[in-house]
């Protein structure tokens, strides 16, 4: 490698590094996605082949029409997929973007050590170990990603268990460590390609094992896993080409990731082992349904409930991936502000976890231009929760649900929620009395001072502004 | 060429410390795009998939590494573009 391209390495892997850290500050992040982006597109243009010639330099072969048309290809894929999915499905844009890439490190590594293991000279185990280490972590990234897609869409959203399950897993994990063991110091043996096939196909299906007993509440953290864990592959393919731009991109996300799937599950106050293991609402689940739910439920009308509101001095609006689903978002600032020209103090409280990703409910409501100084974090608006006259839970569920708080036997126990129970009043905005995300209860419907407002979010919105301006 | 396997270990091992320093402090707002903008990154799988499709031999190896391509590049062209979409929701601070 000649020193030039060791410079020009340098000045990506800086431009990464200051690109996530923009990322990690609201003011900056927009900026930040740029210059990672600008040393993406530098590395692309001076890429070099391992043997330091410059790649654009070489002859023009078939193989590099076919680079120019795949490329152009996944443009387009990415680029249809990234501006024309809704802004509630922007999570599993990103869980399908991630799989996409864990498939690609899988299928360099394959490459790679197919080629190795039958050329003359064979591979040092070290390289042999990156390839296949690449090949294990990118096909179960892929497949577990396209899980987590399809359960955010909405297939089979449920957790799937059965008794054993992790008995099972860890065999199977068992055997594909023992394969990558053998592929590591046998690589050129005679059966090594069709050991590698089976290894490849156990990854795939590890991938889906793993994914499928984990309720769809819990997706942002498995993709954030699983995107870590596309790092990682892709790192370790960079061992493998002797590529240092993938070493150093590859580990950047694959440790940051790894932090930030730690964070998310702080959020939620669980440890990262019950989000994979515990199979969510396997038992818990059943037993809080069962649990004697005291109280009856308490309907109220647009128009009651906007007399309420109306007469309110403080107002806080909880809203949750019911808004979401509904684009709710413009209607509920209509509301806000017509509150607040009749006096009302509205303040928005965001739950880190509600709707289906983190920071979800901060970007439709910037999207609908509330001002960002309404939405109040969980732990700001808690403590003054009892001195609020009217809560208005817009579509969220498990995140006001008194259970985390007073149910140990609940599957949710532990988890901060807002407190809505505590306001002077709670209307409840919803389709139905179906269950939440997490499969269980909710007390706080059946509560003293809990109305229920049933119908489509955007519907009852629109009745309890045109009531509102009425009033 | 051989590639220096102690001095990769050496860059893959201060990576990891970066990687963790750069985003210790992130508000849960931006969990989100941070992930998504990282998922962007690994996209650089793309380069892989090149490297390998350009001294492709066999019609298998140039059908993989053509998928290698189309996926490396649809992670990096969609990781970018999609996180760019959510962050443009944050720039607005209408008074």
């Amino acid at each position: 490698m000649s020193s030039t391209i060791a410079y020009i390495i340098i000045g990506v892997s800086v431009l990464f590094i200051i690109g996530i850290k923009l990322l990690a500050s609201p003011k900056s992040a927009r900026i930040g996605n740029l210059i990672a982006a600008g040393g993406m597109l530098i590395a692309l243009l001076t890429l070099h082949k391992p043997s330091g010639d410059y790649v654009w330099s070489q002859g023009w072969t078939f193989n590099y029409t076919l680079i120019a048309i795949g490329t152009v290809i996944g443009l387009i894929i990415g680029a249809v997929g990234a501006y024309r999915v809704k802004m509630t499905a922007m999570p599993q844009m990103v869980a399908l973007f991630n799989g996409l890439g864990g498939g690609a490190a899988a299928l360099v590594a394959t490459l790679e050590f197919l080629r190795g293991a039958h050329s003359l000279e064979g591979i040092n185990a070290f390289i042999a170990g990156s390839m296949l280490f690449a090949t294990l972590i990118g096909s179960l990234s892929f497949s577990g990603s396209a899980i987590a897609y399809l359960k955010l869409e909405g297939k089979f959203e449920k957790p799937h268990t059965f008794p054993g399950q992790n008995i099972l897993n860890g065999l199977i994990l068992l055997v594909i460590i023992g394969l990558c063991g053998f592929l590591t110091l046998n690589a050129s043996s005679g059966n090594a390609t069709m050991a590698f096939i089976v290894m490849f196909c156990l990854a795939l299906f590890f991938g889906i094992a793993m994914v499928m007993p984990i309720g769809g509440a819990d997706m942002p953290v498995v993709i954030s896993l699983l995107n870590s864990f596309t790092g990682l592959a892709v790192a370790a393919d960079g061992f493998a080409i002797n590529n240092l731009a993938m070493v150093v991109a590859g580990t950047l996300v694959g440790s940051s990731g790894t932090l930030l799937t730690l964070l998310m599950c702080k959020a939620m106050n669980r440890p990262v082992t019950n989000v994979l293991f515990g199979a969510f609402g396997s038992s818990g689940g059943a037993g809080a349904a069962a649990g004697a739910v005291a109280g009856t439920v308490k309907p109220i009308q647009a128009d009651e409930a906007a007399l309420l509101l109306a007469y309110a001095q403080r107002v806080v609006i909880v809203p949750g991936y019911g808004m979401a689903v509904a684009q709710a978002q413009h209607q509920v600032r209509e509301l806000s502000e017509e509150l607040g020209k009749r006096g009302v103090e509205v303040q928005f409280a965001i739950h880190p976890v509600a709707g289906r990703m983190p920071g979800h409910m901060n970007v439709l409501l910037a999207e609908a231009n509330v001002p960002y100084d309404q939405l109040i974090e969980m732990e700001q608006i808690n403590p003054s929760m009892d001195r609020v006259d009217v809560c208005l839970v817009i579509g969220a569920n498990d995140v006001v649900n008194p259970a985390a708080r007073e149910d140990k036997s609940s599957p949710i126990y532990g988890m901060p929620i807002i407190e809505a129970d505590r306001c002077k009043a709670t209307i409840v905005m919803k389709r139905s009395m179906a269950a939440g995300f997490a499969g269980i209860e909710n007390h706080l419907f059946y509560k003293d001072n809990t109305r229920m407002l049933f119908g489509d979010a955007k519907a009852s919105l629109n009745a309890l502004v045109a009531a509102v301006k009425a009033g | 060429m051989e590639p220096n396997i102690p001095n990769i270990i050496f860059i893959f091992v201060l990576a990891i410390f970066v990687g963790i320093e750069v985003i210790s402090k992130v508000p849960s707002m931006l969990h989100t795009p941070l992930m998504s903008g990282t998922n962007a990154i690994h996209g650089i799988i793309l380069f892989g998939g090149i490297l390998v499709l350009a001294d492709a031999a066999t019609p298998l190896a140039r059908t993989l590494g053509f998928v290698a391509v189309v996926f490396g590049s649809a992670n990096v062209f969609g990781g970018f573009m999609v996180t760019d979409r959510m962050l443009q929701m944050f720039k607005k601070k209408k008074k």
